[in-house]
């Protein structure tokens, strides 16, 4: 595992480190989530991101984000694996973007765009993947209705003298 | 052969000679986006066998169809290539709308998905189930061809007087409900607009 006392005096902030069965996490300020990527891939050989997710915590008990974003790392030399969240909030939820780190960002970051609205600066394309273009909400906010706003039934109807 | 006709000749009327055709040559459009297109492709499989019925030339091509079989759910994204297919099918045409999730939407109450392909296409004939069995497909085509020889005829008349759509108004009560509900859920202060600057800033720097 890498040295958490030496990232945080590296970076000079407030890294904090969790464990739940054999998962370790940090939590990291989304100021310097770039920087200690960079660092986790660097220095530390961490060279696969596994995943990148978001997660929504409105009225979940005792958070204090609003999202959270979980970078999951794997070091494909020693096996091991780093999760790492950093927290996100409204209005105008942005982080930088990973890309230039792993490639394997591009999509999972479209995708967190796309379902959650959290915008990633320097991605090269930061498109819906999953809805349609013209879709104008984040369907796994929390605060979006499970059966949505009618978007399922926008379309035009064809009957069949009409066609 | 008190009229003096030659062998080999028979006298029918042009709309039982096309149905008999057209009955027994409903060349599908297997639209199979789930497990419907699993119970399908079954279907038209030796065991079951399609093709006692003549529908078992699955075209690929909706240019070369006569039945469309819509075999899972329909997603918001898929809707408008569903109907690009159907309108693109050349008449004489029907429609099986196959399993729960086409009919209904099936256990897939969401916001992505389509709550009935009957409310946006025209569909002649429902087959329940989740997914159907083979032979529930089979008798909803055996149901088919008897709709056709005793409904159709050759220039299409009968479809004249289908002008409402099949399926319940896109937007029941219920649906117009949740809609109401959903204006007084606060977007979370997301500004469409600062996203979309955001986004557009960011492809112009990388």
């Amino acid at each position: 595992m890498p040295d958490i006392a030496a990232l945080q005096a590296r970076f000079s902030t407030e890294i904090t480190e969790s464990a739940f069965r054999d998962n370790h996490r940090i939590d990291v300020p989304a100021p310097v989530v770039f920087d200690v990527l960079s660092s986790l891939k660097n220095d530390h050989g961490f060279n696969m991101l596994v995943d990148l997710t978001a997660v929504d915590w409105l009225e979940y008990d005792g958070a204090v984000d609003r999202f959270s974003v979980v970078y999951l790392l794997l070091n494909m030399g020693s096996g091991e694996r780093l999760i790492v969240r950093t927290p996100v909030n409204l209005p105008n939820p942005a982080l930088p973007s990973v890309y230039s780190l792993w490639r394997g960002a591009d999509w999972m970051e479209r995708e967190v765009f796309d379902m959650f609205g959290i915008v990633f600066m320097g991605h090269p394309d930061l498109r819906r993947i999953l809805m349609p273009e013209e879709f104008d909400a984040f369907p796994l906010r929390k605060d979006y209705p499970l059966k949505g706003r009618g978007e399922r039934h926008n379309f035009p109807v064809i009957t069949r003298s009409g066609s | 052969m008190a009229v003096g006709l030659p062998e080999n000749i028979f006298i029918t009327r042009l709309d039982a000679a096309a149905n008999w055709a057209r009955s027994n040559s409903l060349w599908p459009m297997p639209f199979a986006t789930a497990c419907c297109g699993i119970e399908l492709m079954a279907t038209a499989a030796s065991r079951h066998d399609l093709a006692r019925f003549g529908a078992e030339v699955m075209r690929f091509s909706p240019r070369q169809c006569d039945l469309l079989i819509v075999a899972g759910r329909v997603v918001m994204k898929m809707l408008p290539v569903l109907q690009r297919i159907w309108l693109q099918m050349p008449e004489p045409k029907w429609c099986i709308s196959m399993g729960a999730c086409a009919c209904s939407g099936g256990v897939f109450d969401t916001y992505a998905v389509v709550q009935g392909v009957d409310r946006f296409i025209p569909v002649d004939m429902y087959v329940p189930g989740c997914p159907p069995r083979p032979e529930q497909l089979l008798q909803a085509v055996m149901d088919m061809q008897a709709k056709v020889r005793r409904t159709g005829t050759i220039m299409g008349r009968e479809f004249n007087i289908r002008d409402t759509p099949a399926g319940p108004s896109p937007f029941d009560r219920e649906e117009r409900h949740r809609i109401e509900d959903a204006q007084f859920v606060q977007l979370g202060g997301f500004d469409a607009s600062a996203a979309a600057t955001g986004r557009k800033g960011v492809s112009s720097n990388a």
